[in-house]
């Protein structure tokens, strides 16, 4: 039987993928763009399972929220992307390092 | 409670910034940049109208039931007015130094007003959230504008390293404060502030423990304080200045104001929880935004440094969890917002020859010769940031020990004071710079004339005055304003 426990397990370990996909990728800003969409799919998963748990509707709600701005927020990373490409010829991580201190 | 024509009539002042924001991208996509003139100025006035609705919430110190729109979802209260005039302010601020700044690189686009109307609505709604969800919203409407402002100069590589490294970390506070509301959610069973802290009451489950734990270090993100400040200095040192004026107040203000509503009220039956992680993020803001600034040599780094050590101050009130200690924030908020925009302001000024920004802090060597004004007033930010006594900026500072002290938080207050002095080191090396070093002759000498430059002139002459020790007149009347609106973000029931 799959309880409660097994989404909130699931849900928390493509959480700790989302943000170590974060920190440790080296290569790609597209590959951090994922992974922040990792994380709010997490978010999505945990919300609908409680909901459904907890037989209330606010949940679901939410999760159609989230869903919502995740895809303004993807246009408007993409955007910030393409003008940074543009000025540098790069979207290497390793490469963001014109400001240090 | 309130029914649906009520709740529309209580949320006035968004919905005037929402239908002028529309209106006016229709006009910038009509019009084009050569319109962006009068799309600031009605962003201006649309931004003093709703100043005018909020005030009289503020100066009546409405709270209560007959506030509170759509089902508990969101609140018109005293609390979140004296949020709102502030993020109006430096929202009005911002707007009037753009023209000046991008026109002398050719930017002056019609976009940014909207972009600021739209973030300042984003920013109403975080502070006046009642739930979850609508935190989320107004969150995430004044980030996703907020990430665009901060790559404002599409040119400029530094403005897109800022959009860029804003957008990750900010999308990452996000993730992590919506982690935490989903476990919140899930084991509470509300999204409602109200009753999350009712069923927060008593023993703490260990999944909403982590819920309290992932909001908070999210919206920690989000003030800028110390473990999650690293991307600070590197948007305000790149984004452009006016915007950067705008991330020091505004979005401070709003998210600070979020974070007194989430912790003194969601998460308020638990203050044992948080108030430990509290005082550690304050007194580690404080030393490291200290420590950090000695060795800049960017004045906007340097302000952004003292951003961070200036939040670690305001969180030593939320460590009191107190009414005093609100409302003693709520003073400092005022007083901070009017050290950076005078600050920013100064910078803003400060032009070489050719009308290029000077940002290099060695660069104003010798100030006090060629630009006295400026570089007395840039002395007085100074001053009042590191909260030497005669300087408005001390009256912060210490209504916030006093509140930390009446909580019987002492050891914090004496570690806080000690702290603030390591801080004064820097502020006080940029007024020798300015007063005492050989000229470098980089900045123009005489300022520019016109408008726009009056407008500065006026605006850090207003900034100044309020920092000065006049500022000392109004502290009777701030601190009843402040008293409201904390009363406010204590009503219960």
């Amino acid at each position: 039987m799959i309880g409660i426990e097994h989404y909130v397990v699931v849900s928390s370990i493509l959480f700790v993928l989302g943000v170590l996909g974060i920190f440790l990728n080296r290569k790609n800003v597209i590959v951090i763009l994922m992974a922040i969409e990792l994380i709010l799919l997490s978010v999505n998963l945990n919300l609908v399972a409680f909901s459904a748990f907890l037989g209330d509707l606010v949940g679901q709600v939410f999760a159609m929220f989230v869903l919502t701005v995740a895809a303004g927020e993807a246009a408007i990373g993409l955007a910030i992307l393409v003008i940074y490409f543009r000025g540098r010829g790069t979207i290497a991580v390793d490469d963001i390092h014109r400001m240090r201190g | 409670m309130t029914d649906f024509s009520q709740s529309l009539a209580l949320i006035a002042a968004e919905e005037l910034l929402t239908v002028v924001g529309l209106v006016l991208l229709l006009c910038a996509a009509w019009m084009g940049d050569k319109a962006s003139r009068m799309i600031s100025i009605v962003a201006v006035a649309a931004l003093v109208a709703c100043a005018f609705i909020a005030a009289p919430a503020l100066c009546g110190g409405l709270m209560g039931p007959e506030r509170v729109a759509f089902m508990g979802q969101y609140t018109a209260d005293a609390f979140a007015a004296f949020a709102k005039l502030l993020i109006y302010a430096s929202g009005i601020a911002s707007l009037i130094v753009a023209p000046r700044f991008f026109g002398q690189v050719g930017a002056m686009r019609a976009e940014y007003p909207i972009l600021i109307l739209f973030a300042v609505l984003g920013m109403n709604m975080m502070v006046s959230a009642t739930d979850f969800l609508t935190l989320y919203i107004g969150l995430e409407l004044n980030s996703l504008a907020a990430y665009v402002l901060a790559s404002f100069l599409r040119n400029d590589e530094r403005s897109a390293e800022a959009g860029l490294k804003y957008f990750v970390l900010g999308a990452l506070a996000s993730g992590i404060i919506l982690f935490g509301m989903s476990l919140t959610y899930g084991f509470t069973g509300s999204t409602n502030f109200t009753a999350v802290a009712l069923a927060m009451d008593g023993t703490l489950a260990t999944g909403a423990l982590f819920g309290l734990i992932f909001v908070l270090a999210g919206l920690a993100f989000k003030i800028s304080a110390v473990p999650f400040h690293m991307w600070t200095p590197d948007v305000y040192e790149g984004a452009p200045t006016p915007v950067t004026t705008f991330f020091a107040t505004a979005p401070k203000v709003a998210a600070l104001a979020l974070t007194m509503r989430v912790a003194l009220g969601a998460f308020g039956t638990q203050v044992d929880a948080w108030q430990q992680i509290v005082i550690f993020v304050s007194l580690a803001s404080i030393v490291v935004g200290a420590l950090g600034a000695i060795g800049q040599s960017n004045i906007k780094r340097l302000l952004a440094y003292s951003s961070i050590n200036n939040v670690g101050f305001l969180l030593i009130g939320l460590a009191a969890a107190t009414q005093e200690g609100a409302s003693a924030m709520l003073v400092y908020l005022a007083i901070y917002v009017a050290m950076s925009v005078a600050g920013f302001v100064v910078v803003l000024m400060l032009r070489d020859a050719e009308g290029r920004p000077v940002e290099v802090i060695a660069d104003m060597a010798g100030l006090s010769r060629t630009r006295p004004a400026l570089a007395w007033a840039l002395a007085a930010v100074m001053f009042s940031l590191a909260g030497i006594p005669p300087l408005f900026g001390f009256w912060g500072k210490f209504v916030v020990f006093q509140a930390a002290v009446n909580a019987d938080l002492i050891a914090l207050a004496a570690i806080g004071i000690a702290a603030s002095v390591i801080g004064a080191f820097y502020y006080l090396k940029v007024v020798k710079i300015v007063f005492f070093d050989e000229p470098a002759n980089v900045v123009a000498e005489s300022g520019e004339s016109g408008v726009d430059a009056l407008a500065h002139k006026v605006m850090l002459l207003i900034a100044c005055l309020f920092i000065s020790p006049l500022g000392y007149l109004l502290t009777p009347w701030l601190g009843e304003l402040a008293d409201k609106a904390a009363a406010a973000l204590y009503f219960v029931g």
